[in-house]
């Protein structure tokens, strides 16, 4: 199977789907361009009225994006960096988020905003603060965080074919990662998690970056026997509550792991369902990993310590394993 | 202008006016819930517009939407079903009086967020320029709105990409109860079009045939792909800014007593019914009977709203993830 980066993914998916449905059109800032590779070469192949270049202006091209979507486009909006989301905050939480609802079922609007979130790179707070957890709060909103090239080829042309509004976040990390991509096309379904690695001690709930994260952990963890299954959520909303409790019913154990804020973050909203639903098959508390609650520092030494890293699942997956509830009758 | 177009033109009002008329009686009897912005004193904006609009050109549409909805060719009863919150109205009761839409007509939507629906109507003409087709898309919105980041967003965007869209700024001099001229250090909002190198015209927004005119030319303009037009209908709200607000604003005057009295001066209907009388051309009896037909209807409207059910659990539901 070819390999390619998480970038060339984006690419192969963003192509296909052009050249699969007229209806599809890519725009937002420099996309003719490419700035990160992501939307480059498809002007060359799609022209001016499928490959659109917009002012910087998020607000409005968000809004253009769900108007032309309830009027008949599949638009996929490119708004850079997921911080840049917040510009385009209004559109998305009072627009997309309630028209179909709000007009009866009226409209269906089949838009997509894509953009890069989280850090690591070391770009600063406007560039690397964590947006997802806003958008998981709206109803009607998909969410999808990929972590692989395999996945975000596979999730985002399922994006782009759902009919409902998704937030597609990419990885601002993990654009050079490589791995298999087919060159066929495929989709992978919204909602679904997958196990990345099995393992019958403990479950870590991750997605984008941090299962990477979780995977270096489990991989230190497996030298000192501990085996931990690390299930990708993929799509944050709706997320895959069904393979994730299925997983702690079997490990008894949790850590859910989320770069984001932890009021009201991913970690918090996965513990909290599990807590709920798991609760007597849990042998020890769920833990809950997420970024220190301050902004996303520049230097790269004081970034680290504000983005969980391996080290801080491996610190706490010995503290659950260390731990077992007493006997309930 | 002919007959035929002229009475289409008086017919929308009217409907407009007979409308709104009923709906604020049946607010201040406490019977609709939630707020209610009139636009009794703007008819001839909405109607003045959508009177050259086809079924599939697009319109968006403000709070004080109701007036856009019927002008566009709304129906009466589904609207205000939707006022009561029943399951019959346009939206199932989930939208109510800030929140209709008739997608089948074009109407993409009121919206509560005053300049929400702007970048919309953008994206309904970027829709139908890349589609190929000459529908246009017309953005109604207030003064206040061309305060909002939104509309600069939008006029930039869309004179930079030269789309088919009006936008018709209904300047009834207040942004909710603060006098416009307050808000913002020039007089003409038409002057802000230039900042983004579109045509910006000024029209008196009570005279249904000069915002019929102007409209022509910038309709005309769009659909030959020339891009957009920003038209200032100077206007002025009969009411407040939401029926009741007496309540909510202890007692307090707002309303500049030469603007109230230019307001009751420049009444819509009335301009339009005076020209008509004047010029003859269609029979007074036309006209009252026409005024009987639509406040025979406005009532069964309100028959339809009340014998209508209130929506159930299921709808609360329904309409979430496609």
């Amino acid at each position: 199977m070819p390999r390619k980066t998480y970038i060339a993914a984006i690419q192969a998916a963003l192509a296909e789907e052009l050249r699969q449905d007229p209806n599809v059109i890519l725009i937002g800032e420099d996309v003719r361009l490419g700035v990160f590779a992501g939307t480059r070469g498809l002007h060359a192949e799609f022209g001016d009225a499928r490959v659109i270049d917009t002012p910087i202006s998020e607000l409005g091209v968000a809004g253009a994006g769900i108007g032309a979507a309830a009027t008949g486009l599949r638009p996929v909006v490119d708004l850079m960096f997921g911080t840049f989301l917040y510009l385009a905050f209004d559109q998305i939480a009072n627009q997309a988020a309630t028209m179909r609802y709000m007009f009866g079922g009226q409209t269906r609007l089949p838009v997509v905003f894509m953009t890069q979130n989280g850090g690591g790179i070391g770009a600063g707070p406007h560039h690397s603060q964590p947006v997802h957890p806003f958008f998981m709060n709206l109803p009607l909103i998909k969410v999808v965080m990929p972590s692989t090239p395999y996945d975000v080829k596979g999730l985002l042309k399922a994006a782009i074919r759902d009919d409902n509004p998704v937030v597609f976040l990419n990885h601002l990390s993990l654009g050079s990662q490589r791995g298999e991509v087919p060159d066929e096309a495929y989709t992978l379904p919204l909602g679904k998690a997958e196990i990345k690695r099995a393992g019958r001690d403990l479950t870590v709930v991750a997605a984008g970056l941090m299962v990477h994260h979780a995977l270096k952990a489990a991989a230190e963890l497996a030298e000192s026997g501990i085996e931990a299954e690390v299930v990708d959520l993929r799509t944050l909303k709706p997320w895959d509550e069904e393979t994730v409790l299925a997983s702690v019913e079997r490990t008894g154990r949790c850590i859910c792991v989320d770069e984001s804020y932890p009021v009201c973050g991913g970690a918090s909203e996965w513990a909290a369902c599990i807590s709920e639903k798991a609760f007597y098959a849990l042998k020890a508390p769920v833990q809950r990993i997420s970024n220190a609650h301050v902004p996303i520092p520049f230097s790269p030494t004081l970034e680290k310590m504000v983005i969980p890293q391996p080290a801080a699942i491996v610190a706490a997956a010995h503290r659950v394993m260390a731990t077992t509830l007493p006997e309930r009758n | 202008m002919e007959p035929n177009k002229l009475l289409d033109l008086y017919t929308r009002i009217l409907r407009i006016r007979r409308f709104e008329e009923q709906v604020g009686t049946l607010f201040a009897q406490g019977q609709l819930p939630g707020f209610v912005h009139l636009y009794i004193g703007e008819e001839a904006v909405g109607a003045g517009i959508c009177a050259l609009l086809r079924d599939d050109d697009y319109i968006v549409s403000t709070h004080r939407g109701h007036g856009h909805v019927l002008a566009k060719g709304g129906d009466m009863q589904r609207m205000m079903a939707e006022l009561f919150g029943k399951r019959t109205g346009y939206c199932k009761g989930k939208g109510g009086s800030m929140h209709i839409a008739d997608f089948s007509i074009g109407m993409l939507g009121a919206c509560g967020i005053v300049g929400g629906g702007i970048p919309v109507a953008v994206g309904a003409g970027l829709s139908a320029k890349t589609r190929g087709t000459d529908q246009v898309a017309v953005s109604f919105f207030g003064d206040g709105a061309s305060n909002e980041g939104s509309f600069h967003e939008s006029l930039n965007l869309a004179s930079a990409l030269a789309l088919p869209v009006l936008f018709v700024c209904e300047n009834n001099q207040y942004g909710e109860f603060t006098p416009a001229i307050q808000a913002m250090n020039i007089r003409d909002i038409a002057l802000r079009a230039q900042g983004y190198g579109i045509p910006g015209v000024i029209v008196d927004g009570t005279d249904a045939l000069a915002v019929y005119d102007v409209a022509q030319e910038a309709v005309a303009r769009a659909r030959r792909g020339e891009g957009p037009t920003l038209i200032e209908a100077k206007t002025h709200r009969r009411g407040g800014h939401a029926e009741g607000e007496e309540a909510f604003l202890g007692g307090q005057q707002y309303r500049l007593a030469d603007e109230l009295a230019a307001a009751r001066r420049n009444d819509p209907l009335l301009k339009l019914h005076t020209f008509i009388v004047e010029n003859g051309q269609i029979p007074l009896e036309t006209l009252e009977t026409l005024d009987h037909e639509i406040t025979q209807a406005v009532t069964e409207a309100v028959a339809f709203a009340r014998a209508s059910e209130a929506p159930d659990e299921t709808i609360l539901y329904e309409d979430t993830w496609v």
